[in-house]
């Protein structure tokens, strides 16, 4: 089995990358494509750092081969901020200081978007069962949830969108 | 078979740095010709959020603002000497340097400004706001920017610093053992709450609350931080992590960190803290360390209070279900055995 072309929409722009066998989301991301916020924890589907949206649903993208998105829509941390500025999940992680080494956080954000976007007001509990793929070794979780506490209640994730030119959650343009 | 609460208590005092042969580190501060100040390091930013620390203390000390300070720690082949960031020593050791480098870069860089200014060196001072003025003459001023500029194009001069502070090797007396180990020492007091099902054997963690004092805090923010989330990673230790689990049979043990046990957020104490401030005399700014001893006092804390809730005193970590389970039959045959040799 050789090479092949895959295309899929990353972000908000159709990109076409030729792929070995089984490579994986996460490792054509990083290696072939150049968007490293996506990060590589365990390699295993154990630590969701990898975390991205395939059509808007979280994924690990370690786990994922890459030939699996041929025509879906990818969107990772670089495709959460409007051009310009933060959304409003990565300005409430700065302001709770739910970061320490950041290494999560990609992950953490990516999934916090995705749960504001199906959960506009999560309940405490709904936001501890959405992080339990997630690992944090720094923080102790409780300023990661403070955050997430504060993005819901201070700005659905459409507020963010008056600020800047966003990539349309919806895919359709 | 019930749910059992208890409360325990602990206290650590933590040394700040390490002293087995000499504990250096050095800094080198120079400014750009646009009037920024770069901090050449090899200490390691693991997320403990050094420079950020590191960025205040050469601020505050160059009397600029702290985004006028960048903090270069990109190689550890060419930077700086640095044994290191760990035993919570980098904002004692290396904020020691970094004070000592942005002090003779603050001399350098009102030489120039004194020139510039035709006024003694010794009444200008630096508003923190990127300008140097003549004291008591509030119309002579140049800015910061402007003085770096002239230094490198007009007056061939560098503004630069150097700093380095070590501890250094302390002997240790063959007679008595005596020596001295460390710089200064933080405190603090943990209370944590826990509750034991004795059916199963699980440990909730209701709530870790502890007292702190980390002498001068430069970033009050990042110490809570390393506060609450070493208050996890301490109850991850007391009931959680190992490597080696006992599994009746080796074979099922865990083969990789997908199955290794960490507590996840459902786990999550009520976590909260006071901090108290007491400088100390040989940090700079009066700083100690607060790193590692965040994980330490929740660790007895907890296991003291499974002992208070159900009486079963276990020794070696971490706490699992099966040992107080095992402690709980062993406690009650006693009890049985003592309570028929009763009748």
């Amino acid at each position: 089995m050789g090479s092949r072309i895959v295309s899929f929409e990353l972000c908000g722009r159709e990109v076409e990358v030729l792929v070995s066998p089984m490579a994986t989301l996460q490792s054509v991301l990083r290696s072939q494509l150049g968007y490293t916020g996506t990060k590589e924890g365990c390699r295993q589907g154990g630590c969701g750092s990898c975390t991205v949206l395939v059509d808007g649903e979280p994924m690990m993208s370690c786990l994922l081969p890459v030939e699996d998105v041929e025509g879906r829509r990818v969107t990772t941390i670089e495709g959460i901020a409007p051009v310009a500025g933060l959304a409003p999940i990565q300005q409430a992680f700065i302001e709770k200081n739910a970061f320490q080494c950041g290494y999560c956080t990609p992950g953490m954000v990516v999934l916090t978007k995705t749960l504001l976007d199906h959960h506009p007001s999560p309940s405490r509990d709904e936001i501890i069962d959405a992080l339990g793929g997630n690992v944090c070794r720094c923080t102790g979780y409780a300023p990661i949830i403070e955050a997430i506490e504060a993005a819901a209640a201070g700005a659905t994730t459409d507020a963010g969108r008056d600020a800047g030119d966003w990539p349309d959650p919806s895919g359709e343009r | 078979m019930a749910k059992l609460r208890g409360t325990g208590i602990a206290a650590v005092n933590y040394p700040t740095g390490m002293n087995l042969g000499g504990d250096p580190s050095q800094a080198l501060i120079h400014a750009t010709t646009s009037g920024s100040f770069v901090v050449a390091l090899s200490s390691t930013d693991l997320g403990q959020g050094l420079r950020t620390v590191i960025g205040q203390i050469a601020a505050e000390t160059l009397g600029v603002a702290a985004d006028e300070v960048v903090i270069d720690t990109a190689d550890t082949d060419t930077g700086p000497h640095c044994m290191g960031t760990f035993a919570s020593r980098a904002t004692h050791r290396v904020g020691n340097a970094v004070k000592a480098a942005a002090e003779e870069a603050r001399t350098a860089l009102l030489e120039v400004a004194a020139l510039e200014l035709n006024a003694p060196v010794g009444g200008l001072v630096l508003d923190g706001f990127g300008n140097v003025l003549v004291a008591g003459d509030p119309g002579r001023c140049v800015r910061v920017a402007e003085v770096a500029s002239k230094a490198q194009f007009e007056y061939g001069r560098t503004i630069s610093g150097r700093g380095a502070y070590m501890k250094p090797k302390s002997p240790v007396d063959p007679e008595t053992g005596a020596m001295d180990p460390d710089s200064t020492e933080a405190h603090a007091c943990t209370i944590a709450e826990v509750e034991v099902d004795t059916e199963t054997g699980q440990v909730a963690v209701l709530g870790i609350r502890s007292a702190y004092e980390v002498g001068r805090q430069v970033n009050p923010a990042l110490v809570r931080g390393q506060i609450v989330g070493g208050a996890w990673m301490g109850m991850s230790h007391a009931l959680y992590e190992t490597t080696e689990p006992y599994y009746p049979n080796p074979d099922h043990k865990p083969k990789d960190f997908s199955e290794y046990v960490m507590p996840g957020p459902a786990e999550l104490p009520e976590i909260d803290c006071v901090v108290l401030e007491v400088p100390s005399s040989t940090g700079p700014y009066g700083v100690k360390g607060v790193g590692e001893m965040t994980a330490n006092s929740p660790i007895p804390a907890i296991v003291n209070a499974i002992y208070h809730a159900c009486g079963v005193r276990v020794d070696d970590l971490p706490v699992t279900p099966e040992k107080i389970l095992r402690g709980l039959e062993a406690k009650w045959a006693t009890e049985s055995a003592a309570a028929a040799g009763g009748r």
